[in-house]
Order: C-alpha cells, then sequence, then structure tokens
C-alpha cells in the first residue's frame, strides 16, 4: 500500500474508539422542540434525521479520498438513546473494561448524567419492549433460554443492490413523489400512514444531499487553504464528486465508491441496525465504471486500488456502538458486521461473475488486514477454481477472511422460500451468514436460542437448576425415564414452548418498531417500500422473513447421544446417577464424566450414531418454526449461527450429559463441539452436510486449520475441501489459520483441543498427541512463519 | 480360487490407523490406512507402533490421571500398583481391551486391531466425494503393506472395482512375486530409498537394500507412477556422495514422477515410550531449510521434481 493508505490505515487502527454525544444531543435537542407533538412518526423520525445530517461535524482526515464519517472523527461511535440509552454504570464499565473498551471523558459522562439520561429515561425503545412483554418471557429471557436483538438495536440486516448505481437521490425523490400522487384515497384504508412515510421519505432524501453538500462545501474550504498543489486538486475533486453524488448517480468509480459511502453513513446514523448495512456484490456493482475509466484513461488499476483501500479504512473507523446494560466480564465487539461480498454469479443470467475488481479486492482484503469490512467469497460451480485458489491464499494469511459461500445453495434456499429465480441469484450473506436478496428484503434475525439450556429443562421437569424457577413446560421426571425417546419427546416439548415464547413477543415487537421506530431512509433504499408506501419495519420490503438462530447443535445432539448411548443401550450409567452428576457439576463423577467426554459417539465424526440425532433436532425445529406467520406479512426461516452467544448460552448453562461442565461453552454454529471432531476435517464436513441447508437460511461452520496444512499444493487441497462441502449442500466455512497462542493453550489443556491438526513433517497428527518436544518445536515453526 | 463377494469381504487384515484427509500420501485428498507389521527397523521410523505384525498394548504416561479403573478391570491382573501410577506387566497381558474401555484419560490403547475387508472399506468410502473432487483416493501404508499380500490385494481389488484411486506406500521389501501382483493391482507407488550402500542400509534398518532397489526397479519397469521418498537423517544418509547416488538411480527409473525428501523428525521418539518394546531411536538434530534446499538442488539436477515434505 502506498503512504497515503499506510498513514489512514495507521490512523484508523491506532485511535481508540470513543463515545461521542453529537448525535444524542442532536437527537435531544430535536425531541425537546415541539415537531414530534406535531408530527406523525414517520415524518417525526425523518426530521430528527435531517436535523442530524445538518448539523453533525464534518470530518475530512488528512489525505483521504472517500470521505464521510458516522461520528466527528473516526473511531468517535454515536449513541442511539431513543432505542436504548447507556447509564452512568454503563459509561464507567465501557470506559473501563479489558476487552472492547471505550473511551469515556469526563464531558460526555457530563452530558449523559444532565442532558442525555434525564430525557431519555421512560422514554427508549428497549423500556417500551420490556414493557411490553409478559411474565414468562422474562423469566425466560432472564434464564438465558433467548436472546432479544431488538433491546439493544433497531431491525436491519439489509443489503443494497445496485440501485444507487443508477439513480441519485434526486431520482428517488421522483419516484416517491409520483408513487405519492397514485395513492387511493376512496378505498385504501391506509392511505394516510402511507402519505405520511412518502413525506418522510422525501425529507430522508433531502438530509442525505445536504450532509454531502455539507462535504462539498467543507472541501473547497480546505482546498483553498491548500498549499500543496496535489493535495488541492485531490480536494477539489472531492468537493465535485460530494456535491454530484448521492444526490445523482455516480459516473465513475470514485463517485460510485462515493456514493455507497453516504448511503451507507445514512443507514447507521439513521438508527443503529443489526447488521450494520452492507454494498452487496461490490465487485460487480464497481465493474462497469472500472471498465469504464480504464477505457477512458481516466482510471488506472493503481487509482482504483487506492480508492478501494481508501474505502475500505473507512468502514474500519466505523465501531459498532456498545450495548448497554454490560457486566465487566462481558466482551463486545467493535465489529459491525459490514461484509463485502465478492464473486458469485450474475443476477441477470446467474452467469459467472468474477472479475478483475473481484481478484482486485481479495488483493486488498489481505494487504489491509482489517478486521472491518469483513468479506466473503461467493462460490458457484460456475466460478473458476483459480478465484478460490487466491481467496484460500488471503485465509492462509490467517485474518480469518474471506469467509467462503455456496452460491448454488443460496440460490436453493432462496427458491425454497418461495422467490423468483432473479431475486433468488441477487442473494447473499448480510453481515453473518443469513441470506437475503439484495435490496428487496428484510429478513429480521430477533435473537439466538439456547438448545442445549432447553435440554437441561428438559432434563428437571423444565426447572432451571440454576435458579430453582419453573422456566419451562412440566415434561416429567427426567429419572424415571424408560427411553431414550421420552427424554427426546420432553426436549422438544419444551422446545415447542420457547418457540412460541419467542414468536409471540417478536409478533409484538415488530408493531412497536412499525409504529414507534420506522426508517424511512432505509427504505428508499429497499423494493418495494416505495412502491407500497409502507416502511422497511412495517412490511414495506418484497420480501420478510423473520429468524430465531438456533445455537449448540453440537451440544445437544451429543448430550443426547451420551444419554442413548449409556443410559438406554449400554447401560452402565444410570439416569438418575447421571441427573446427579449434572446437578453436581460432576465433582465426584470424574470417571463418569471422562467416560461421557472420551468413550461416547459424538457429533463431528462421520458416525450416525450421533449425526442421525443431530439431523433429528435440526428437523425437529425447522418443523415448529419454518413457515409461521410474522406480522410483516412474512414467514419465519431457521438459521443457525452463533457470532460469539455460545459464550454467553455457556455460562448460563449447567452440567450436561456430553460431558461439558457448567458454564463451560456451547458448541457454536453447526461446528462439532469443542475438541470433540477426532476424524479430521472431512468426517466434520460430512457431518455437517447431514443437515438439510437447503431448508434454512444460513449456516455456520468454523474449521480450525494450522497454516503448515495449506503449505504447498494443501492450499488446493483446502480448495477440494470447499468445493466437496459446496457439492453436499453445505451454505458456509470459515477458516480460522491457528496462531502460536493457541497452540500453546492446547499444550496446556489438551482435552480441550483434541482436534486440532498439525502438519508434523511430511505427514499431520493431532498436536496433543505428538509429544512436548515436537510440539515445542511446532510452536517455534508457528510463530517463525507468522511473522 | 474366485470367493463369493459376500465371503470376501470378511476377509481380516491387522491395521494399526485410518487416517482421513490424508494430503501428503499421493495425489488429492486421500484415506491413508495403515497396516501393522514391517520387515524393518528403521532408527528413526516415526511410526514405531507399526512394526510389530502383531496387536500390542499401548500405554501413554502422559495423558493417566491414576484414576487405577484399570487395575480392577484387568481380568489377568496384570496391572499393579506403584507409587499409586498402574504398571503393566506386558507378558501377562492377553489384549482384551478392558482396560482401554474403562481409561478414562483415553491413557491405554490395543495398538492394531483386525478388520474386515468390509470394514475398511465402509471407512474409505465415507470420503469418496472428496477422493472424486480432489482427485485423490486410498493409500495403503504401514508398516510395510506388502507383508500382508491377501489382504492388500483384496483392498486394492476392490476399490478398483469401485474406481478409487490406490497408493501403496512401500519399503519395497518383499517378494519380487508379490511385488509383481501388487504393481497389477495398485495405480500409484511411493517408494522409499534410504541409502545406496546395502550395507550402511543394514545397519541403521536391518535388512540390506538389494531386494528393495530391484523391485522398485521391476515397479519402474512395469510402467508404475512411482514417486520415490527419501528420509533425510543427519548422518546417515546425508553425505553427498549417496545423495548424488540416490540420484543417478533414481534418475534410471522409467516411472518416477516426482521425488520426496522428508526431513527427519522426532516423532517416532515420543512414540515409541508408548510401547512395551522400547526401540532404538537415533539422537539427532531435525535438517534445517537450508540442507533439505541443498539436498533438492542435488537431486533436482538429474532432472526430476524435488518436493521438500512430500
Amino acid at each position: 500500500m502506498n503512504e497515503r493508505v499506510a498513514k489512514l490505515r495507521k490512523q484508523s487502527v491506532e485511535t481508540r474508539p470513543y463515545i461521542s454525544t453529537e448525535r444524542a444531543e442532536l437527537l435531544t435537542e430535536f425531541y425537546k422542540s415541539d415537531i414530534p407533538q406535531r408530527e406523525s412518526v414517520p415524518v417525526t423520525r425523518a426530521l430528527s434525521f435531517k436535523h442530524i445530517m445538518e448539523n453533525k461535524a464534518i470530518c475530512i482526515n488528512d489525505g483521504e479520498l472517500i470521505v464521510g464519517e458516522r461520528g466527528p472523527a473516526p473511531k468517535a461511535t454515536p449513541t442511539y438513546p431513543e432505542l436504548c440509552c447507556h447509564t452512568m454504570e454503563d459509561l464507567r464499565i465501557l470506559n473501563s473494561r479489558e476487552r472492547t473498551p471505550f473511551v469515556v471523558t469526563e464531558e460526555v459522562k457530563k452530558i449523559y448524567s444532565e442532558n442525555i439520561i434525564p430525557f431519555w429515561t421512560g422514554k427508549t425503545m428497549r423500556e417500551k419492549l420490556f414493557g411490553a412483554m409478559e411474565q414468562k418471557w422474562h423469566q425466560a429471557f432472564k434464564a438465558g433460554v433467548f436472546t432479544e436483538f431488538m433491546e439493544q438495536r433497531a431491525p436491519g440486516h439489509a443489503i443494497l443492490d445496485d440501485k444507487i448505481y443508477h439513480k441519485g437521490m434526486v431520482d428517488f425523490k421522483r419516484d416517491i413523489e409520483e408513487n405519492r400522487k397514485k395513492l387511493d384515497y376512496f378505498n385504501d384504508r391506509l392511505v394516510y400512514e402511507k402519505d405520511q412515510e412518502y413525506q418522510a421519505m422525501s425529507i430522508c432524501a433531502d438530509a442525505v444531499i445536504i450532509f454531502a453538500q455539507r462535504y462539498a462545501t467543507k472541501a473547497t474550504e480546505l482546498a483553498q487553504q491548500e498549499s500543496d498543489p496535489v493535495r488541492r486538486s485531490e480536494l477539489e475533486k472531492t468537493a465535485e464528486v460530494c456535491s454530484y453524488v448521492p444526490a445523482n448517480a455516480p459516473r465513475n468509480f470514485w463517485e460510485a465508491l462515493q456514493a455507497y459511502w453516504f448511503v451507507h453513513l445514512s443507514v447507521i446514523t439513521e438508527l443503529n441496525t443489526w447488521d450494520s448495512f452492507n454494498p452487496g456484490r461490490l465487485d460487480q456493482h464497481l465493474l462497469p465504471f472500472y471498465k469504464q475509466g480504464l477505457k477512458e484513461g481516466s482510471l488506472t488499476d493503481e487509482q482504483a486500488k487506492e480508492l478501494l483501500q481508501c474505502f475500505w479504512v473507512k468502514f474500519n473507523n466505523q465501531p459498532a456502538p456498545p450495548k448497554v446494560g454490560i457486566t465487566e466480564e462481558q466482551s463486545g465487539t467493535y465489529t459491525d458486521f459490514s461484509l463485502i461480498n465478492i464473486g458469485g454469479i450474475r443476477p441477470s443470467d446467474g452467469s459467472d461473475a468474477v472479475n478483475d475488481v473481484s481478484y482486485m479486492m481479495l488483493d486488498v482484503v489481505e494487504e489491509m488486514h482489517l478486521t472491518q469490512p469483513s468479506s466473503c467469497i461467493q462460490i458457484s460451480k460456475k466460478n473458476p477454481d483459480r478465484f478460490l485458489k487466491r481467496a484460500c491464499e488471503v485465509i492462509r494469511t490467517g485474518i480469518g477472511q474471506p469467509s467462503v459461500f455456496n452460491t448454488d445453495v443460496i440460490i436453493k434456499e432462496m427458491l425454497q422460500d418461495g422467490k423468483n429465480m432473479t431475486d433468488a441469484r441477487t442473494g447473499g450473506p448480510s453481515g453473518c451468514v443469513t441470506v437475503s436478496s439484495f435490496g428487496k428484503e428484510s429478513c429480521t434475525l430477533t435473537g439466538y436460542i439456547n438448545w442445549p439450556k432447553i435440554f437441561e429443562l428438559a432434563c428437571n421437569d423444565g426447572v432451571d437448576p440454576k435458579s430453582g424457577e419453573q422456566v419451562g413446560p412440566q415434561t416429567g421426571d427426567a429419572s424415571k425415564f424408560t427411553s431414550y425417546r421420552q427424554l427426546m419427546a420432553a426436549y422438544k416439548e419444551q422446545l415447542r414452548y420457547f418457540i412460541d415464547l419467542k414468536i409471540k413477543a417478536n409478533n409484538v415487537i415488530e408493531r412497536l418498531f412499525a409504529n414507534y421506530m420506522p426508517a424511512p431512509f432505509m427504505s428508499i433504499l429497499m423494493d418495494d417500500c416505495i412502491a407500497r408506501g409502507l416502511d422497511y419495519h412495517n412490511g414495506g420490503a418484497r420480501y420478510n422473513p423473520t429468524y430465531i438462530q438456533g445455537v449448540g447443535i453440537g451440544t445437544v445432539a451429543d448430550a443426547l447421544a451420551a444419554v442413548k448411548c449409556h443410559v438406554f443401550d449400554k447401560q452402565d450409567i444410570a439416569m438418575d446417577e447421571l441427573l446427579k452428576a449434572m446437578r453436581d457439576d460432576f465433582e465426584g463423577y470424574e470417571n463418569m464424566q471422562q467416560k461421557l467426554l472420551y468413550h461416547t459417539p459424538k457429533y463431528g465424526n462421520d458416525d450416525d450414531y450421533a449425526d442421525s440425532i443431530a439431523e433429528e433436532i435440526f428437523n425437529t425445529y425447522y418443523d415448529l418454526l419454518n413457515g409461521r406467520p410474522n406480522t410483516k406479512g412474512g414467514k419465519y426461516r431457521v438459521n443457525l449461527l452463533p457470532t460469539t452467544v455460545h459464550i454467553y448460552f455457556g455460562s448460563v448453562t449447567g452440567a450436561l450429559p456430553n460431558g461439558k461442565k457448567a458454564g463451560e461453552p456451547v458448541s457454536e454454529g453447526i461446528s462439532p463441539s469443542q475438541g470433540s471432531d477426532i476424524k479430521g476435517p472431512t468426517a466434520v464436513i460430512k457431518s455437517a452436510a447431514r443437515i438439510d441447508h437447503v431448508r434454512t437460511g444460513g449456516t455456520l461452520l468454523n474449521m480450525k486449520f494450522n497454516p503448515h496444512m495449506l503449505d504447498g499444493d494443501g492450499i488446493d487441497k483446502l480448495g477440494h475441501l470447499i468445493r466437496s462441502y459446496f457439492k453436499l449442500d453445505g451454505h458456509h466455512i470459515q477458516f480460522n489459520v491457528i496462531d502460536a497462542e493457541t497452540l500453546r493453550k492446547a499444550q496446556q489443556n489438551p482435552e480441550k483441543h483434541r482436534d486440532l491438526i498439525v502438519r508434523v513433517a511430511g505427514y499431520s497428527d493431532y498436536f496433543v498427541d505428538v509429544g512436548q518436544d515436537l510440539q515445542n518445536e511446532i510452536i517455534a515453526r508457528t510463530e517463525q512463519q507468522s511473522l | 480360487m474366485f470367493q463369493s463377494k459376500g465371503a470376501e469381504l470378511e476377509i481380516k487384515g491387522l491395521v494399526f490407523d485410518v487416517k482421513k484427509y490424508a494430503i501428503h500420501d499421493g495425489p488429492g485428498i486421500r484415506t491413508t490406512v495403515f497396516f501393522k507389521g514391517c520387515p524393518l527397523k528403521c532408527q528413526w521410523c516415526h511410526n514405531p507402533e507399526s512394526w510389530r505384525a502383531y496387536a500390542e498394548h499401548g500405554f501413554r504416561k502422559g495423558r493417566c490421571v491414576g484414576c487405577l479403573q484399570c487395575v480392577e478391570a484387568c481380568p489377568e491382573q496384570a496391572i499393579s500398583i506403584i507409587d499409586n501410577r498402574p504398571v503393566t506387566e506386558i507378558n501377562k497381558c492377553s489384549l482384551c481391551g478392558r482396560c482401554v474401555d474403562v481409561c478414562m484419560a483415553c491413557a491405554r490403547e490395543i495398538i492394531g486391531r483386525e478388520m474386515t475387508l468390509g470394514e475398511i472399506m465402509a471407512e474409505i468410502e465415507q470420503d469418496v466425494i472428496f477422493y472424486d473432487e480432489s482427485g485423490g483416493g486410498v493409500t495403503i501404508s504401514g508398516g510395510e503393506p506388502l507383508m500382508q499380500p491377501e489382504f492388500l490385494l483384496a483392498v486394492l481389488n476392490q476399490c478398483q472395482r469401485q474406481r478409487i484411486h490406490t497408493t501403496v506406500d512401500t519399503s519395497c521389501y518383499a517378494e519380487p512375486k508379490i511385488v509383481e501382483m501388487v504393481g497389477e493391482r495398485a495405480d500409484m507407488f511411493l517408494c522409499d530409498i534410504k541409502h545406496m550402500d546395502s550395507e550402511i542400509h543394514e545397519r541403521f534398518t536391518g535388512v540390506g537394500n538389494n531386494p528393495i532397489l530391484n523391485n522398485i526397479r521391476l515397479l519402474s519397469e512395469a510402467g508404475k507412477e512411482i514417486i520415490v521418498r527419501i528420509p533425510i537423517i543427519p548422518g546417515f544418509n546425508d553425505e553427498k556422495a549417496n545423495i548424488e547416488a540416490t540420484g543417478k538411480f533414481t534418475a534410471s527409473l522409467p516411472g518416477v514422477i516426482r521425488v520426496d525428501i522428508l526431513p527427519f523428525n522426532r516423532g517416532g521418539k515420543e512414540k515409541s515410550t508408548r510401547l512395551k518394546a522400547q526401540s532404538k531411536h537415533l539422537q539427532v538434530e531435525t535438517p534445517n531449510e537450508e540442507q533439505m534446499n541443498s539436498i533438492a538442488k542435488s537431486l533436482s539436477k538429474y532432472g526430476f521434481e524435488v518436493k521438500i515434505g512430500g
């Protein structure tokens, strides 16, 4: 990377994230005015957004080509007190916590205690939401049976298609006005709501134009003061770009990136949406501009790459806004789940879409080595192997990027959900692994559900052993069960109960957001909100599925397999004894725990005994959830992903029959329980493929690799492994390349790392088995390679 | 002569490991089946558990948690307690495996088990999709696969019927007749050349190299694809004269598609501590990258592809 990019990158990486009250103050100022009393909710929201965009600080960093920050400067992180308001205790913890801290100055604390907290207390969405929930919901929420995304953020998970590269805000305003004229005042009972939504959208479009214009003005000012002629002309160019986009459709590569960035900032300033926002298939969107620039001689490869790198830095400048109600021990994340899709197919005809910009973006990912934005490649059987290989080379560098998605299965998933072929081909993952049709879908993730906890409740007649409370229904005294099927039936009954409880609540929460917290700016961007006159949060999008993310399939499958194996098949452990051992967290039952850990079939080893149970658990969840209606005209769908919640879910779940001790993490995604897959990567893939991915909206498979396994043609074999998984309809796979620190941990706690394969020399072996001498040698080698 | 397929699937062989995602034992992604028993006793062997042609008891001291459940479980009273640790008298052991079943720390194992052809094939067939995608297949390694010729031929036949690519990883120390028969069935061979001087060869491996070199030539002249593998053992075979002699011999073989040079590693020493009769192990250092590169360069002169690490 050149000097400019290196400097911007350094600034981004080295600046410590801090809390900015800019947005909170502007918002509070606005809500203290009498406008909210006078105007409808959508118009109020739009005017508050406009107030922020008209008044927030303008920031052009030294040397940058793509401009715009969410806060007043890089790493300045705004808050969203209308959604949830940080307490003084939250601010104190944020400032002091060991992991992912945010600097909170005394001035920020003062503004919060004097201005923000007094105004917003009692008015936040979080309080509305909790206030609307029934007692049973609160009990389950507190026990850690499920989480609720919307207590912290707003629905989002939105990905953009190519529309902003063809239309500017001026064009969208025209569309809005035309549709508004068509409102049917005689027959449409929602006509007033729609009229207000149209007004709100129009105000938001203006707000964004004004915001960009303010950047143009600032760039002109700076240009006039600039003595360096090169920088002066860059600033003049920046002014020209910002005065043209996003008001109008971009005309070139630079304008295309800047247009997206303004739109991105606007979406994440309007609300703190879950999974911030995503540009979708950026390589395809940029290709026409890239080609045209090269043809005209107005763009070189170096310039295109430099602009992309400047664009990359902008994402990294925006840490995810921190949660409220936090504790010292909890770790947060700075990652706001912006994911750039690379590769895949063309939506129009389904042909291979890998192009020069795709390869350039992989170079950028490798060189920039940033955690934000995240990147993924989409791989269809039509994409060339050399593209996959290049991506594997980037994976080998150990940044956990790009993750790899199966385009052919994504299409099947979308068709299974009832989408037409073009919309199905327009799909891909947003922040994590859940897929939606870009620019056309509100795919709302509502929270994780803790399958292992539900299993624990099934073992205890619905009583949470941690609190002694009756959290779930009474499904019988497990010590009296005479067959494995009885336990499975109890688990299913518990699961049914909690799914119902969660859906019931979700249907209320959806209405809270539709009524009190619309997103008129994001609605402009998502088909068919303008055509329908409905907000993104109110069924305006063409597709509106809702998800509850299942977590812990590995743990539950292993737990059920253990009971089946030892209590009922081999009969070498009695059920009441097992239940007692669970209650005592295996204290005094160490031998039983060892037996459960090491002499029991486990999911992830291509062993039908455990894998068939995993399959049944998935099918049960699917049958109970898939297709149930939400309040936006959409349906519930199934996905299996954890982010980092498997740590929290493990902490609230006691000892389980798979040998898990109380508090230990549950399994993540569809990966096997930590350390239980001992047959290598092909076996994990075969087990994971037992789940019918086509019937999901996303699954997450994490695999660990030692960098030496990827030496030489090891990288081709990684590609073959991916292709094989995808032939089996696997949805997603990502690789963690192991570092020396992990190896050291494995040396100290071998029981947790039985799955770690390392290359010794000419052959591979399980790290925990190779003897200390050799372990040390491998650690040293790994350390050396990562230098 | 011709057995029914059902009966053939009941043929048994002694196997000590089946490894999936083997990516260093021939082309593509492979499953490697390790046969137990070897006529050579190489002092650098990283699989000393493969030597004896019978099952044996293995114990990983480092894993033992001292629960002493094995003491009670042993029907032969072969395990006694010394300093709160179990000590096994191997001559009393009947390899019944009870101690393995109760060993909660997985410190005990029976190395080597009789597997039927049907069982082996079930494991092999699990990963067919990976072989197809990567151009991989099955590698029969050991120990020495040629020590169980009947079983080896049965596995190779069965794979051939299913069009699964087969590689045999062998020392080539066997009767030429056996080598010939296996040569007709297997698609590829990984053949070790450890030293060109028969006397030195015998001193470090227990056998002379004449039959080995003859058999490699036999396979090569039969048109088989061969990857020659040379373990680089400092002080044994890494001197210039031997490397040159190895290169010259290899260059005279028609079917060699590549030469892999494998740096010595200390894995075998640790493994041998798990066994009853601990083998003699060389105390030498792993050759460094520079040494390996220089050997690779010397060998490349003979006109074949040389790969470090295999």
